[in-house]
C-alpha cells in the first residue's frame, strides 16, 4: 500500500501550547520557531500510519512550502513517516487554493498512491478546499470530514462522513482515494526519542519546477484565479462601556444588561 | 461580466427538504443578480424533489435546473461534481454559489477544480465592485489579525465561485405566485460516478442547542481553562435560555464540539445578545458575531482587543463575577 500524507506548515501561536515534547527528545524544540504542523496534519499523519500498520506498505509526507517548512517534514519522520518530500520553488509562492492543489498532485502523480491523507482544513487559512482539489487532479474520489475508516479489503474502505450535529454520510470508496480527516479520527500518538533518531537516516527531498515539469500557467501567483485585492480595518461601531465597581455591583449591571438586550 | 449576468446557486436538500444555509445563499444570489440586473438560477439534484423545484422557484429563483434519479437521493460526490461540472460548461454561469454545509465545502472545491476556475471559502460577505472600470464580484474574509478585513476577488475565468456560510446572508421570503421554468436534467450514470458511493444518510438532532438561530449565545474562549470555570458558563446559559459557543481552545478541549465554533472556521451568527467569555477578540473568532446585535464581553486582560469590539466590556475574572451573577439571576 502506498500511502501519501499532505501536511503544512502554520504560523498560529494560539497553537504553540498544544505542542508537547518527550522531555527526554530536546532536540526539536519548537517554542522559539514561529511555526507549527498544522493540528489536523497530525491526525491524517496517524490515520496513515495506522494503514500501514493495517497493511504494510510506505509512507511519504508531503508538503509544499518554504525552505523552512522541512521542519514539519522532520517532525513527520520522527513520528514515523518513512519518506519526506519538500515542494519548495520561488515559482509556487502566491498560490491560492487551486494552485496549490495543482502542484500537489502533479507531485502525486509520479507516486500513484493508494490513499492519499490530508487534514480537513489548516487553522490558518481553513478553507478546507485543497484536499477535494487534489484529489478532482489525480481523477480520484474524495471524502472530506472523515471521522473513521474500515478497510473492507485492500481496495475498498467505508468513511464515515460527519455532516454536523452528530449526522453522518456513511462512504463506500474504492482506491485510490482521498481522505481529509477531522480530529476525531484518532489518538496521535507521541513522538519517541527513538522516533527522532531513526528520522535522520531518512530519506528527505526537495523538488522544484523543473523536477514536477509543472506547466508555469498553473502554479504560484500566476496560477491562482483568486487575488487580494485590498485589505482594510475591520469597522467596528460599538458603545464601548467598560463596567466598573465593586465585583457585586459589577454582577448586578451585567445581569441588568442581559435583561435589557434580550427583552428588546 | 457577459450580457446575462447568470447567477448560480447549488441548492442542497436532506430527505426531501431544502437546507437553510442554501436558502440563505439563494438570498445572497438574488440581491447580486439585482445590483447586476441578472438572473438567478439554481440546480437541485436528488430523487422526486420536483416539489422542491417549485418551491425555490417561491424563494425566488428564475429558473431551477432540476436533476433527479434514484441514484442521487443521497450526496454522490463523484456524480454531483459531474452533473455540476457539466451544467457548467453548458450553460456558462457567471456565478456560482454554494452553502457552506460539510457537504458544500466538499463539493464547491471538486467543481472548482474541474471546472478550473477560482474559489473563495467562507466569505463573510459577497458584493460587486467596479474595478478597474469592470464590474467585479469582491469577498470579504476576516484577516488573521488586528481586525484587519481582505477583500479577494476572481480573474477573467468563470463562474466566479464562493461557498456561503451560514448567518451571511437572509433566507429570501416566500412568494408562492412567484413565477419561473423548472429544467429538467437527464442524469445517466457512469462508471466514474460510482468509484464512491454514499449508502447510507443518519442525520440528528443536535444534543444541546445550536448557535444558528439562538437568541442568545454564550461563548467560552481560551481564558476559561478549567471544567469548574466551563460549568459555570453552562450554568449561565442554561439560566438564559442560551446556546453555548466557543473559540478554537474550548473546542479542542472539547467543552464545545465542531458544530458551536465560532468563527471564520465555524459559524456566523448574529443573535440578540452574544457573550463572550475569556475570549481576547482574534478576528477569526469575532468575525463570528460582528452581526450580533448586542455583545458582552467579559475577560481578566483590560487590554484585550475584544473590549473595542463589544457594547458592554467587563475587564474581571469570570471566577468572581459569574458565580456572584449566577446567584442575582436566581433571585431575579
Amino acid at each position: 500500500m502506498k500511502i501519501v500524507v499532505c501536511i503544512k506548515q502554520i504560523s498560529d501561536p494560539e497553537y504553540f501550547s498544544q505542542i508537547t515534547l518527550d522531555p527526554v527528545t530536546g532536540s526539536i524544540q519548537r517554542d522559539k520557531i514561529p511555526a507549527i504542523l498544522n493540528p489536523l496534519d497530525e491526525n491524517a499523519l496517524e490515520e496513515g500510519l495506522r494503514i500501514k500498520e493495517q497493511f504494510s506498505g510506505e509512507l511519504t509526507v508531503v508538503t509544499m512550502g518554504p525552505p523552512g517548512a522541512r521542519e514539519v517534514l522532520d517532525w513527520a519522520l520522527a513520528m514515523g513517516a518513512d519518506e519526506a518530500v519538500l515542494l519548495s520553488d520561488r515559482a509556487f509562492a502566491g498560490a491560492d487554493t487551486l494552485a496549490t492543489a495543482y502542484t500537489l498532485a502533479e507531485y502525486l502523480k509520479t507516486v500513484e498512491p493508494d490513499v492519499v491523507l490530508c487534514g480537513n482544513q489548516t487553522e490558518d487559512g481553513a478553507t478546507a478546499q485543497v484536499a477535494p482539489q487534489i484529489a478532482e487532479f489525480l481523477n480520484i474520489p474524495h471524502v472530506t470530514s472523515v471521522g473513521k475508516v474500515e478497510f473492507l479489503d485492500e481496495n475498498t474502505l467505508t468513511a464515515i462522513q460527519d455532516i454536523e450535529y452528530g449526522g453522518y454520510l456513511k462512504v463506500k470508496v474504492k482506491l485510490p482515494a482521498l481522505l481529509a480527516v477531522i480530529k476525531g479520527i484518532n489518538e496521535v500518538r507521541d513522538i519517541t526519542a527513538e522516533g527522532i533518531m531513526n528520522a535522520s537516516d531518512k530519506e528527505f527531498k526537495t523538488l522544484g519546477a523543473a523536477d514536477l515539469e509543472t506547466d508555469p500557467a498553473r502554479v504560484g501567483n500566476n496560477g491562482s484565479p483568486t487575488k487580494v485585492v485590498g485589505t482594510y480595518k475591520q469597522e467596528i461601531d460599538r458603545q464601548k462601556e467598560i463596567l466598573t465597581g465593586t465585583q457585586e455591583e459589577i454582577a448586578a449591571k451585567f445581569l441588568q444588561k442581559i435583561l435589557d438586550a434580550n427583552i428588546s | 461580466m457577459s450580457n446575462n449576468n447568470n447567477i448560480w446557486v447549488w441548492i442542497e436538500q436532506r430527505n426531501g427538504k431544502l437546507m437553510d444555509v442554501s436558502l440563505q445563499t439563494l438570498g445572497k444570489g438574488i440581491e447580486l443578480a439585482e445590483n447586476l440586473a441578472g438572473k438567478v438560477a439554481a440546480v437541485l439534484i436528488g430523487d422526486n424533489v420536483e416539489n422542491l423545484a417549485k418551491e425555490i422557484i417561491g424563494y425566488g429563483a428564475d429558473n431551477v435546473y432540476l436533476v433527479s434519479d434514484t441514484s442521487l437521493k443521497l450526496y454522490q460526490s463523484r456524480a454531483y461534481t459531474r452533473i455540476i461540472s457539466e451544467l457548467i460548461a453548458l450553460h456558462k454561469p457567471d456565478i456560482m454559489l454554494m452553502g457552506a454545509s460539510n457537504i458544500g465545502v466538499d463539493l464547491a472545491p471538486a467543481v472548482a477544480a474541474r471546472v478550473k476556475t477560482g474559489l473563495t471559502a467562507h466569505c463573510s460577505d459577497l458584493q460587486i465592485e467596479t474595478i478597474d472600470g469592470k464590474q467585479q464580484l469582491v469577498a470579504t474574509i476576516p484577516g488573521f489579525s488586528g481586525g484587519m478585513i481582505v477583500k479577494i476577488a476572481w480573474n477573467d475565468i468563470k463562474p466566479w465561485m464562493a461557498t456561503v456560510s451560514s448567518g451571511v446572508a437572509e433566507k429570501p421570503g416566500f412568494d408562492e405566485n412567484k413565477q419561473g421554468s423548472v429544467i429538467k436534467v437527464d442524469y445517466e450514470a457512469m462508471d466514474e460516478d460510482l468509484q464512491i458511493q454514499t449508502v447510507e444518510m443518519i442525520e440528528k438532532e443536535p444534543a444541546s442547542m445550536p448557535v444558528e438561530g439562538a437568541a442568545v449565545v454564550v461563548s467560552a474562549g481560551k481564558g476559561v481553562k478549567s471544567k469548574e470555570e466551563f460549568k459555570l458558563i453552562q450554568d449561565l446559559a442554561e439560566a438564559l435560555g442560551a446556546a453555548v459557543g466557543g473559540t478554537r481552545p474550548a473546542r479542542d478541549a472539547e467543552w464545545v464540539t465542531n458544530d458551536n465554533l465560532i468563527g471564520s472556521s465555524g459559524k456566523t451568527i448574529s443573535p440578540k445578545l452574544f457573550i463572550s467569555i475569556g475570549a481576547s477578540g482574534a478576528a477569526h473568532y469575532t468575525t463570528g458575531f460582528m452581526k450580533a446585535k448586542y455583545i458582552i464581553a467579559l475577560d481578566k486582560d483590560p487590554s484585550a482587543p475584544i473590549f473595542d469590539m463589544c457594547d458592554l466590556g467587563i475587564q474581571a475574572d469570570l471566577n468572581e463575577i459569574l458565580p456572584r451573577l449566577l446567584e442575582q439571576l436566581k433571585t431575579s
